[in-house]
C-alpha cells in the first residue's frame, strides 16, 4: 500500500445551488485530501457548506445541487463521473457514513442487529447465520453494553449515545477505508459526545482507517482531528493540522471562531456578599405520570426531586446537567408553565405555587422565559413588533405606546426599530433570539429564565448573544436562571451554578467553586468531558 | 406584496377564480336570460344540442331547456354549497380549538359528541333529517352542514393539539394573555391553511351531497339544481347522454374551481411561502 496517495482527494470542486439562493455555489473551488489514517475535521458554522463536499462523496447531494467543476477522487476514480449503480456499489462497502440524527437514521421498527444484518445483505455477503454473527461481534467493538441483548433491541430501547453506537457499527460492517461523520455527537449530551469521540479515535487507529468527521466545534475538533479545514461561505478559510490551526490560527475568521468559543472554563469570581434572595424554591417536586392504558400501567418520571436553591436579585444563576436532569422542568416550573406537585417557590415574597387562573395570569409578567428554538419561538404569522407589544398590551397598556415601546426594545437588543413591520422569518437565528429577549424584556420583568437561550446558535452567534446578555445584565439589573447543558457557556456568564442529575440538585456553589474544586463525582465527570478541554488546559 | 398580487403569482388559482366568477355571473345573469322558469316544457323532448336554433344544450325527457337549467342551477349549487360549508365551520371550527386548546375533559366530552355524529353514515343522516324538515333550500342546507362539521372539528382540534405546546403559544401564556387571545390571535391564525383547503373540498362535497339528494327526490322541489337534472336524466343516460353531461360538467368545473382558489388562498395567505415565490 502506498502511503503517499491520498484516500480522497478533492481538486477545484464547486458546487452550483438552484437559482434564487443566497449565493451561487454552496462550494466553489474547494480542494483538500483525506490521508491514510488520519481524522480530517471539516469546521464551518451553518450554512458554510462544510457537508456539501462530503454530500458529494456519498452521491447524496440535496435536490437541485448540482457539480460544475473539479473532481473527487476515490482510488483512482472521479465520484462525480459514477453512475448511480457504481456509486451505490462503493457506499457501505467502502465508505461508511454516520449521520448527526442516531434516532431518525435507524429504522424504528426493524431489530439492531437485523438492520446491521442489512448492511451485508445489500451488498450480498455471507449466509445469513454468518450476518448474524458478525452484527454481534461489530456491536461488540463499538462497546454496547450487553451485545447479545442489544442485538434483539429495538432502537427506542437504546440511549442516544448507544443508538449512535449502533449507526457507527452499520457504517463500519464492510471496513470502510473511508468514514465520513457528519456531526456525529451534535445530538448527544457532553459526557455520551466524549465516549463516542473516544470510540471513534480508538476504531480509526484500531482499523487505519481515514475519517472525514464534520463539525461546527472547535472543541470537537481539539479532540480528534490530525488535520482541519475550516469552511465559511463554500470556501475554504484555512487548511492545516490541528496543531496549527488551534494553536496559531492565521486567518482572522478562524481566530474568531476558536475565541468565540466560551473557552474561558475558569470564570473570574463576582459577587461577594449575597443580598435578601429574589427567588426562593423550597422542596419542589415534580413527578410526570403517563395516562395508564387499559394493558399497559402508568408510567412514572420523577423530573424533580426536592430541589431547593435561591437566586438574589441582580445575579444569574446557571443550571446545568444532561438530558433528562430536570434542568428544563425546573425552569418551567419557575415560569409557572408547569405547576410543580409540591413545595414553594416564592418571587419576593409572593407564593407562586398557589396562584391560579386570572391571579396568576395577572401575576406573570413578574417572570418571563426565553425560548431555545428561535424558530418555534416566533409566531410565523405576527409581525415582530407586534409580538413584542402583545405583552404589554395584555397588560393593560395601550397599543400605541406598546409599539413604540417595542421598537425601542429592538433597538436595545441590537436590531434596530425598522424590524417592527417585519415577519419573523425574514430574521436569522441569532436575529430572532434577539427578537425572543426583546419580548421577555418588554414587561420588565423581576426575572428572566433563559431556557438553552443559546444552545441553537452557531458558535459565534451564541457569542454576540451572551455579550448582549452580558451587558443587559450591566444596564438593566437582571436576575437570570440561566439553564444550559453546555458548561463552557454556563462558566461564561453565570455566578452560581446548580448541577442537576435525575431531577436532583448535585452540587451548588459559586461558579468559581463548582469549576475550579468541584466537590462531587459527577460533576468532576461532566467537567472531565468538555471536548478540547486538554488542550486549553495545556494553552492556558 | 399585497395579497392580491401573491394570490395571482398561483396561475392555477387565477384561473379557478375565473370559472368561479362566470359561473357566478350565469347566476346572475340566469333570470335575464332565461326569464322563463326553467320547469317550463318549451319544446319537444329529447332535442338533442343545437338540434333546433335557440336550444344551445337541448331539451329534457319533459322538453325543458337545459341550458335554463343549468344557468338557474348555479345559483342553488352554489348558495347550498357555499352556505352549508359557513354553518359547518362555524359549528367545527370553535368545537375543535376549544376541544383542541384545553384537553382533558373537555376534551373528551367534546369529542364523544362529535364522534356520536361520525359514527352514523354521513349520507344516511343527510336523507332522514331532509326527509323529517321537509325538502327545502334551509333544510338541504342545514343537514349538509350537520353531517360535514365532525371533519372540521376533528382538524381544528388536532391542529391545535400540536400547535399549543409550540414555543410561542407558551411565550403568549407566559406574557399573561388570556386563554381567548391565545386562541384568536396565536393559534387560529396558523391553523388557517389547512381550514381552507378543507372548507374548499367542502363546498364541493356540498354540491355534490345536494346533487346526491336531488337524485333520490329529496331535492326542494321548487328550485332546479343541477343534482336534480342530473338524478331525472339518469333512466335515459343511453338515449340523451347531454341531460346529464351538462350539468356534470358544470359540478366539475364548480369543485375544481374551489379546489384551485382554496390552493391559491392558502399560499397567499403564508408569508413564509410569500417569500419564497417572490
Amino acid at each position: 500500500m502506498n502511503d503517499e496517495t491520498p484516500v480522497l482527494s478533492i481538486r477545484g470542486l464547486s458546487l452550483a445551488l438552484p437559482k434564487g439562493a443566497d449565493r451561487d455555489y454552496a462550494v466553489e473551488n474547494v480542494s483538500y485530501d483525506v490521508a491514510r489514517g488520519e481524522i480530517m475535521c471539516v469546521v464551518g458554522e451553518s450554512g458554510s457548506g462544510k457537508s456539501m463536499a462530503a454530500n458529494a462523496v456519498m452521491g447524496l447531494l440535496p435536490k437541485g445541487v448540482r457539480p460544475t467543476a473539479g473532481e473527487l477522487i476515490f482510488d483512482g476514480q472521479d465520484l462525480l463521473k459514477l453512475t448511480e449503480k457504481q456509486h451505490r456499489k462503493l457506499r457501505g462497502l467502502r465508505i461508511g457514513m454516520i449521520f448527526q440524527e442516531p434516532m431518525t437514521a435507524l429504522n424504528p421498527l426493524m431489530r439492531v442487529g437485523a438492520q446491521i444484518a442489512e448492511v451485508f445483505e445489500a451488498h450480498g455477503r455471507y449466509s445469513a447465520r454468518e450476518r448474524q454473527a458478525r452484527a454481534l461481534a461489530l456491536l461488540e467493538e463499538v462497546g454496547i453494553p450487553q451485545p447479545d441483548k442489544a442485538i434483539r433491541a429495538y432502537p427506542f430501547q437504546l440511549s442516544g449515545g448507544q443508538r449512535q453506537r449502533v449507526m457507527i457499527a452499520m457504517a463500519l460492517a464492510l471496513e470502510p477505508e473511508l468514514l465520513i461523520a457528519d456531526e456525529p455527537t451534535t445530538a448527544l449530551d457532553v459526557t455520551t459526545q466524549a465516549q463516542i469521540l473516544a470510540l471513534i479515535r480508538n476504531l480509526q487507529k484500531r482499523r487505519g482507517m481515514s475519517v472525514m468527521f464534520i463539525t461546527h466545534d472547535f472543541g470537537v475538533v481539539a479532540e480528534v482531528a490530525t488535520r482541519v479545514c475550516v469552511m465559511r461561505y463554500g470556501q475554504i478559510v484555512e487548511l492545516g493540522t490541528a496543531s496549527e490551526v488551534l494553536e496559531n490560527p492565521r486567518h482572522d475568521y478562524t481566530r474568531a471562531l476558536i475565541e468565540a468559543i466560551p473557552s474561558n472554563i475558569i470564570p473570574e469570581a463576582r459577587g461577594g456578599e449575597r443580598p435578601a434572595p429574589l427567588l426562593e424554591v423550597e422542596g419542589l417536586n415534580k413527578v410526570f405520570r403517563s395516562r395508564g392504558g387499559l394493558f399497559k400501567a402508568a408510567r412514572e418520571v420523577r423530573a424533580l426531586d426536592d430541589v431547593s436553591f435561591t437566586l438574589a436579585p441582580g445575579e444569574t444563576v446557571g443550571i446545568v446537567g444532561e438530558s433528562g436532569s430536570g434542568k428544563s422542568t425546573l425552569g418551567r416550573c419557575v415560569v409557572r408553565l408547569e405547576r410543580p406537585d409540591s413545595g414553594t417557590l416564592s418571587l419576593s415574597g409572593t407564593d407562586f405555587t398557589t396562584l391560579k387562573g386570572e391571579e396568576l395570569r395577572r401575576q406573570r409578567w413578574r417572570v418571563q422565559m426565553i425560548f431555545q428554538d428561535p424558530y418555534a419561538s416566533l409566531n410565523p404569522r405576527t409581525r415582530v413588533g407586534y409580538a413584542i407589544a402583545q405583552g404589554p398590551m395584555a397588560n393593560g397598556v395601550s397599543r400605541v405606546q406598546a409599539m413604540k415601546q417595542a421598537g425601542d426594545l429592538l433597538d436595545l437588543v441590537g436590531l434596530g426599530a425598522v424590524a417592527v413591520d417585519r415577519f419573523p422569518h425574514e430574521f436569522s437565528g441569532g436575529q430572532r433570539q434577539r427578537i425572543g429577549i426583546a419580548r421577555a424584556l418588554a414587561l420588565n420583568p423581576e426575572l428572566i429564565v433563559a431556557d438553552e437561550a443559546v444552545s441553537a446558535l452557531d458558535v459565534s452567534i451564541q457569542a454576540q448573544i451572551l455579550e448582549l446578555l452580558e451587558d443587559l445584565k450591566q444596564k438593566l439589573s437582571l436576575s437570570m436562571l440561566f439553564i444550559t447543558h453546555d458548561l463552557r457557556v454556563a462558566a461564561q456568564i453565570c455566578d452560581r451554578i446548580i448541577v442537576m442529575q435525575h431531577g436532583r440538585i448535585v452540587e451548588q456553589g459559586s461558579a468559581q467553586d463548582v469549576f475550579l474544586s468541584p466537590k462531587e463525582a459527577y460533576t468532576r465527570e461532566l467537567l472531565e468531558a468538555i471536548p478540547g478541554r486538554e488542550q486549553e488546559l495545556q494553552s492556558a | 406584496m399585497s395579497f392580491f398580487a401573491r394570490f395571482a403569482q398561483n396561475r392555477g388559482a387565477l384561473i379557478g377564480l375565473i370559472i368561479l366568477f362566470t359561473i357566478i355571473l350565469m347566476a346572475i345573469l340566469a333570470p335575464f336570460l332565461y326569464p322563463d322558469s326553467p320547469w317550463r316544457m318549451v319544446q319537444r323532448p329529447f332535442l338533442a344540442p343545437m338540434e333546433v336554433e335557440g336550444f344551445l344544450l337541448g331539451t329534457d325527457t319533459m322538453g325543458r331547456d337545459v341550458a335554463a337549467g343549468i344557468m338557474h342551477g348555479a345559483w342553488v349549487s352554489l348558495l347550498i354549497g357555499l352556505v352549508s360549508t359557513t354553518v359547518a365551520l362555524i359549528i367545527g371550527v370553535p368545537l375543535g380549538a376549544i376541544a383542541g386548546y384545553y384537553g382533558g375533559l373537555i376534551d373528551d366530552a367534546l369529542m364523544r359528541f362529535t364522534e356520536f355524529f361520525q359514527t352514523i353514515p354521513n349520507f344516511a343522516l343527510a336523507i332522514v333529517l331532509v326527509a323529517i324538515m321537509q325538502p327545502s333550500v334551509t333544510s338541504i342546507v342545514l343537514a349538509i352542514a350537520i353531517v360535514s362539521w365532525p371533519p372540521v372539528a376533528r382538524l381544528v382540534r388536532a391542529e391545535f393539539m400540536s400547535l399549543r405546546h409550540r414555543e410561542y403559544v407558551e411565550a403568549a401564556r407566559l406574557v399573561g394573555q388570556t386563554n381567548r387571545t391565545i386562541i384568536l390571535r396565536q393559534i387560529l391564525p396558523n391553523t388557517l391553511s389547512p381550514i381552507i383547503v378543507l372548507a374548499s373540498l367542502m363546498v364541493a362535497t356540498a354540491i355534490l351531497l345536494e346533487s346526491a339528494l336531488s337524485f333520490l327526490g329529496l331535492g326542494d322541489p321548487n328550485v332546479m339544481s343541477w343534482g336534480y337534472m342530473i338524478g331525472a336524466a339518469r333512466t335515459v343516460i343511453r338515449q340523451a347522454w347531454w341531460l346529464s353531461f351538462f350539468p356534470g360538467v358544470a359540478i366539475l368545473l364548480t369543485v375544481l374551481a374551489l379546489n384551485l382558489v382554496g390552493e391559491g388562498l392558502d399560499d397567499a395567505l403564508n408569508p413564509k411561502l410569500a417569500r419564497e415565490r417572490s
